[in-house]
């Protein structure tokens, strides 16, 4: 067991002839990813790295059965790309595209209220189950199969976690990145349920940043409803307020979503805040020692 | 990408949204010049720079003629204002509005901000206008009312009455009031505003709502669709080095401390500034060379980085993810081949192409430290520039 992805997902790649989708098609296929077919308008009945490329999402789940779909359309047009795949009924959509504007993730979100389609992203790396299927853009190498289950708004900051978790001899079940735009579609309690639903997972690292108050609901949630371990850390302690710091979302604004307020009240609902990001793998393995879960979750 | 208040104003006209007649001036003899031909009783001489709090630091002035017109044009000019947004530098002024007087009778707050939390543009109003609303929302939460707007619909006439009501704008004004929001609602989605500010709002004695004061924002990577809006931008308002990193899709942001970073990813280059702190070093900038950099925007970024006078050193951090790890390798032996480098470098690889980065780095023959981890790098810098 997983969360959201397994061996069984079957992906299309939206904009698969551009040469970063080419770049990590290539990549998602020598993983073991089932990348099943790709879109490109005007390019449909070509083919590349030996997948079929399709006009339109609704004609590739016609003809691969695909349940899922990873997209790296450049963003003016990510939006329309995003709601062709849930019109196509996709149980599952990634967006991987960065600096889309916030007014078409709006219309996004609306247009998606009651479809049954998950959108992760935009502006993320991905979704990974580690030996499994490797959606998006992560290093794959860094992962390894186990019993974490790692969420966070940041890219790098995710590989940087996994990294010190494989290291020191702890696989993860399914490494989430959520993005770090102000409108996305899975949130952290998402993921957080996800993972606290998934048998697999025994504890859970949140990465967030400064910006918004999604770490605060988050923690709120899991003192209200987690039964596994949650340890955090925030990036942007040193950040000057009023400045966006590269993430369209990480903004300190009006005095509210620094890293301060995010790591008390985190604290304050029983997660343990990594001090400094070389931290975050020995911070949650001495919560596992304390919950003794350390031999559970000792995976290499 | 922020905009001046007589920038902000000319755009609120262009959808009805009322606004005291004024004009931009560069000069004090524009200014006296605008002022005449705007010709009323009063004027109000206004600084024009990129933060608030303008009028605390006496840079907005009511003249009663057209020599107090001269008189303030002159003192204004060229002046530094320091205010809590401008750092303790300050801000040049280099552009006035002058704009007619008005006979105020109340000042209202009118706001449209994004709420992450819905995913929803939200109007706030209140009645306690003129001061900042962060300020009433920690002292007077009460008096700030909010309609959550579906983008389906977008604002309707009667959460504009509602909000009208609330924030007790007399019932002769409610639907000049009402106009002014509906208006601003679509400047704000029709624009891509990040935030629509209008502190204060006002009525007057002649029967007007106007907006007296305008803070406009929009959304950075809404601009490739809104050329007029780009053509806003006044560089003399920005870092030149922040100039520099945009040209070339670089996000940097200049800071105070004297270690330049060079990271990959928004969240690793915050975390990179706080593990600099952590081992009691200060980072110079926060920069993120983003997922597609190809060797030559790797050389910019450098190039950017040694520009700034104050760094005494810099942390390479590298997690490739689409970035791959011998492209920054590149990048780094291009650079400091064309500018030379003379101050100590830590580089940190580990991602994609990693081993093939650290040959590279190692055949450079470049003085450079390696570092095995974040923490290892950062400990390493923090020293080296000691």
């Amino acid at each position: 067991m997983s969360v959201f992805i397994n061996k069984d997902t079957k992906v299309i790649v939206q904009g698969i002839t551009g040469s970063t989708a080419l770049f990590h098609t290539k990549q998602m296929l020598e993983y073991g990813t089932k990348i099943v077919g790709g879109v490109t308008p005007k390019k449909g009945g070509t083919e590349v790295e030996g997948v079929p490329v399709f006009n339109t999402v609704i004609d590739a789940v016609n003809e691969t059965g695909a349940n899922a779909s990873v997209i790296y359309v450049p963003a003016p047009f990510a939006a329309d790309a995003i709601i062709e795949a849930v019109d196509a009924e996709l149980d599952l959509v990634i967006c991987i595209t960065e600096h889309i504007p916030v007014m078409d993730m709006l219309k996004v979100k609306r247009y998606m209220e009651g479809k049954k389609t998950r959108l992760v992203g935009p502006n993320c790396p991905g979704v990974i189950t580690p030996e499994e299927c490797k959606i998006g853009i992560m290093p794959g190498y860094i992962h390894k199969k186990g019993h974490i289950g790692v969420v966070s708004r940041s890219g790098t900051l995710t590989y940087e976690a996994v990294h010190q978790l494989s290291e020191q001899g702890f696989g993860q079940s399914t490494a989430v990145g959520i993005g770090g735009d102000p409108v996305n579609g899975t949130d952290f309690i998402d993921c957080l349920k996800a993972f606290n639903e998934d048998p697999e997972t025994e504890a859970v690292m949140m990465i967030g940043e400064i910006g918004g108050t999604a770490e605060e609901e988050a923690a709120e949630w899991v003192k209200a409803n987690m039964t596994k371990p949650v340890v955090g850390f925030i990036g942007g302690r040193t950040a000057p307020p009023g400045k966006r710091m590269g993430h369209a979302g990480a903004i300190i604004s009006g005095g509210k979503g620094t890293a301060e307020e995010k790591i008390k009240v985190m604290n304050s609902c029983g997660i343990a805040v990594a001090d400094t990001p070389s931290v975050m793998g020995e911070t949650l393995i001495g919560v596992l020692k304390e919950k003794g879960l350390y031999d559970k979750c000792k995976t290499h | 990408m922020n905009i001046h208040e007589y920038q902000g104003k000319e755009i609120l006209r262009k959808y009805g949204v009322a606004v005291p007649n004024g004009k931009v001036a560069y000069s004090v003899d524009e200014a006296v010049e605008a002022a005449t031909e705007l010709g009323s009783s009063v004027s109000v001489v206004k600084a024009q720079i990129h933060a608030g709090g303008r009028g605390k630091a006496g840079g907005v002035k009511v003249a009663k003629n057209l020599d107090e017109v001269r008189t303030y044009a002159n003192e204004i000019l060229g002046k530094t204002l320091v205010t809590h947004q401008t750092g303790p530098q300050g801000k040049e002024v280099k552009r006035l509005l002058i704009e007619e007087g008005c006979d105020i009778q109340k000042e209202y707050y009118v706001g449209l901000v994004l709420d992450r939390a819905t995913s929803r543009v939200t109007m706030m109003a209140s009645e306690e206008g003129g001061t900042e609303i962060e300020e009433v929302a920690s002292e007077t939460p009460e008096k700030i009312f909010k309609e959550v707007i579906d983008p389906v619909t977008g604002l309707l006439p009667y959460q504009a009455r509602r909000l009208a009501f609330n924030i007790n704008i007399p019932q002769e004004y409610l639907s000049k009031a009402v106009k002014f929001m509906m208006g601003l609602y679509q400047v704000f989605v029709d624009k891509d505003c990040s935030i629509a500010e209008i502190n204060p709002l006002v009525t007057t004695g002649s029967g007007d709502v106007l907006a007296l004061d305008a803070k406009l924002n929009f959304d950075d990577n809404a601009l490739f669709r809104h050329k007029d809006i780009a053509a806003y931008r006044d560089l003399d308002e920005e870092d030149t080095k922040e100039i520099e990193a945009s040209k070339h899709d670089l996000s940097y942001i200049a800071l105070e401390g004297n270690i330049g970073c060079m990271v990959n990813g928004a969240g690793l280059a915050m975390a990179t500034m706080d593990i600099i702190k952590h081992y009691s070093g200060d980072p110079a900038n926060f920069l993120d060379v983003g997922g597609g950099a190809t060797a030559e925007k790797v050389t910019e970024a450098f190039k950017i980085i040694l520009s700034d006078d104050n760094v005494k050193g810099i942390f390479v951090n590298i997690f490739g993810g689409i970035m791959k790890c011998d492209v920054i390798a590149e990048g780094i032996v291009e650079a400091t081949k064309q500018i030379g480098l003379e101050i100590p470098l830590v580089v940190r690889l580990e991602g994609t192409n990693v081993d093939l980065g650290k040959q590279i780095l190692a055949e450079s023959g470049l003085n450079i430290t390696t570092a095995e981890s974040m923490a290892d790098g950062a400990e390493k810098i923090v020293s080296l520039v000691q």
